[in-house]
């Protein structure tokens, strides 16, 4: 795993001490709140609904034991002893006070962690694939160019007061889990007809207010000229983005307003220029990362103790069918670890469980975790035999939750209740789905399902990408809930499809049950998933089981 | 004719704990809603609402929020308010934990 270097370090000390100092200048009255705000949200600390908050980046996903054990201990020494995982990789603490912040952007500095560049309008923290370096279908590992670009893009002079904030995914396999085509850039790890290891680069792509689908601007993009590209991108962006409208200045408006092929021509002119200037040690800094990144060795051994255990054991054997993925080394599995128990708030965990999942870690997973966008935490090397044994840990921790990939296994945003942006509600919204479906016991039956929730246009919950998608608004003073059917964050990435008015609070769970519902009289087998039967009989039943009086107006 | 005034409260949160606070009529912050002042007329919400905003080393983001007249004192009146008078949802944190 990387850790930092001297200059990591000191960069990162040298940030703490100025915005110690900054917070005091704050405190004692120096600056105003229009002075310090753009100080605070370089840092990671916004102001919310109840209390301040504080956004804390996991870089690609990838945290150590000792990283998890302190996150935990931030939590219970300045927060309320809990944190959220986010959908973009970041974990957040909800309860902070002012003059305490400082002291937790130590105790961060002191694990190689920090909140840098967790909001404003520059480059937010890279993300990737949470499987990465481990996933059977794998190309290449992303962590390490993830990396380079976190060192690029981080205090980048150019890039601090872009148009608007800026998000880059990097995803190393032809089965996308790093929702890349909804990024601002989206780098996917390809081989070309030669043989030859690249990226395929999208930009534009986004959620939001306008959600569109990352367009393709360069179909190979050797590995050598990443940095260059990037920059090229991120700088006629920064020139092209407006400025005069704050929904405008995303670069997915800039490049449809562009059009992609004068985007693209302006790209390649910016690369021309600067391509010469990057004479290598890009290169040489990446394969020093790269050696960072090198797989564990992992030992083979006998596969005996799991398949008695799977063979027995009827718990164990479901949490397995749903909680486990296909790791790249024979007889070892990625873990899922859901943080999605039944009734829950999505991507909660308490400091007591991040500290059993960091020993889990230690003990049976090369000692690292990962966050997915999904907001569940992975142990991403783990030898099969040692399954049961982690399976009995995760129940006793309240963490065994066979849920991964089902109707349970939910998106939220923070919404109304934390959320200073929000207009309604989405945990509660989560957390009752949850309870109905484990109620009914229907949840295997169901199957692969992506229920995502966002508790505003902005789409911190990717509700555009849900199989069944949710957003709460703000309608006439009362919480509203959209619906969309068919939204797909995978490989084949798709926005989904309004059902019609919207919900009340308490008529939400009903409507997503009469989907769900629909769903299960319109398949043709069980093996048909939700997202294949919408696609085969489209939006029409759902709409009349939805709406079944505008159903019989029509009818009449 | 123009439109009748929704009473207001003045609202903002506290500097160093981020908490919720609402400007009293003799000019304190309280956490509690009942306490605010309920603002009736429009002219003078306006000026309340710049003496709260010049008090720049105790909140952030002074606002004016609807309210009404209640049994014990205002009450707030659109659902984010209420929110706020009491903390998540999810948890029995915030303000409520202290009720």
């Amino acid at each position: 795993m990387y850790s930092y270097t001297e200059f990591d370090e000191a960069f990162v000390r040298e940030r703490v001490a100025q915005f110690r100092q900054q917070v005091e200048r704050r405190i004692d009255g120096a600056l105003t709140e229009d002075e310090f705000k753009p100080l605070r949200l370089m840092n990671g600390l916004y102001l919310q609904l109840h209390a301040y908050m504080l956004r804390v980046a996991i870089p690609y996903g990838t945290l150590n034991s000792g990283q998890m054990r302190q996150l935990a201990y931030i939590a219970e020494r300045w927060d309320k002893g809990y944190g959220h995982f986010t959908t973009r990789q970041n974990i957040q603490y909800n309860w902070p006070k002012l003059k305490d912040v400082p002291d937790m952007l130590d105790a961060l500095a002191d694990v190689g962690m920090h909140a840098i560049q967790t909001s404003g309008n520059t480059i937010r923290n890279v993300t990737a694939d949470h499987f990465a370096g481990a996933a059977a279908d794998e190309i290449e590992d992303p962590r390490p160019y993830a990396e380079l670009l976190r060192q690029w893009s981080t205090d980048h002079p150019e890039f601090q007061f872009l148009p608007r904030k800026f998000k880059i995914a990097v995803s190393g396999a032809p089965n996308d889990r790093a929702v890349v085509k909804a990024h601002d850039i989206g780098l996917e790890i390809v081989r070309n007809d030669t043989g030859e290891v690249g990226f395929r680069v999208l930009a534009g792509g986004g959620l939001g207010r306008t959600p569109m689908i990352g367009k393709v601007i360069r179909e190979f993009l050797p590995k050598d000229d990443l940095l260059p590209y990037c920059e090229a991108i991120v700088s006629v962006y920064n020139l092209l983005g407006r400025r005069d409208n704050k929904y405008k200045a995303r670069i997915k408006i800039t490049v449809h307003e562009t059009g992609l092929e004068e985007f693209r021509d302006r790209v390649e002119a910016r690369f021309a220029q600067l391509r010469p200037e990057f004479g290598g040690a890009d290169q040489a800094l990446l394969a020093e990362i790269k050696a960072q990144f090198a797989r564990p060795p992992l030992q083979a051994s006998s596969l005996a103790a799991f398949e008695s255990a799977y063979t027995n054991d009827p718990v164990f054997r479901a949490w397995t069918d749903t909680n486990i993925a296909e790791h790249a080394e024979p007889g070892h599995a990625i873990v899922t670890i859901s943080l999605k128990a039944h009734g829950a708030t999505p991507g909660d965990a308490t400091a007591e469980q991040m500290r059993e999942m960091a020993d889990l870690a230690q003990a049976y997973s090369q000692d690292e975790l990962r966050i997915s966008h999904e907001q569940n935490v992975i142990l991403p090397h783990v030898h099969k035999s040692d399954l049961p044994a982690i399976h009995a840990r995760l129940k006793e921790a309240g963490l065994a939750t066979a849920n991964v990939g089902l109707v349970s296994d939910i998106i939220a945003c923070p919404g109304m209740d934390y959320c200073a942006l929000a207009t309604a509600r989405s945990i509660p919204v989560a957390q009752q789905i949850a309870t109905r479906f484990d109620e009914l016991k229907l949840e295997h039956d169901i199957g692969p399902l992506k229920i995502k929730i966002s508790g505003c246009i902005n789409a911190c919950g990717h509700h555009h990408v849900g199989h069944i998608g949710i957003l709460g608004l703000d309608r006439a003073g009362v919480e509203n809930y959209q619906i969309t059917l068919g939204g797909d964050g995978s490989e084949d990435t798709a926005i989904g499809t309004r059902t019609g008015p919207g919900f009340a609070y308490d008529q939400i769970v009903p409507a997503i049950e009469t989907v769900v519902n629909t769903y299960l009289d319109q398949r043709e087998s069980p093996d048909e998933t939700f997202l294949q039967t919408y696609k085969r009989v489209g939006m029409e039943p759902f709409k009349a089981a939805l709406y079944p009086d505008q159903e019989k107006q029509r009818a009449a | 004719m123009s439109r009748k005034f929704t009473p207001k409260v003045v609202t903002a949160n506290a500097l160093l704990e981020g908490d919720v606070v609402y400007l009293t009529a003799d000019d304190r912050w309280t956490r509690d809603h009942t306490e605010a002042e309920l603002i009736e007329d429009e002219a003078h919400a306006q000026v309340r609402l710049v003496d709260a905003s010049s008090r720049a080393d105790e909140v952030v983001g002074a606002y004016l929020a609807d309210a009404k007249p209640g049994e014990d004192g205002p009450e707030p009146v659109h659902f984010r308010e209420v929110f706020r008078t009491r903390g998540p949802s999810n948890y029995a944190h915030g303000k409520q934990e202290t009720v």
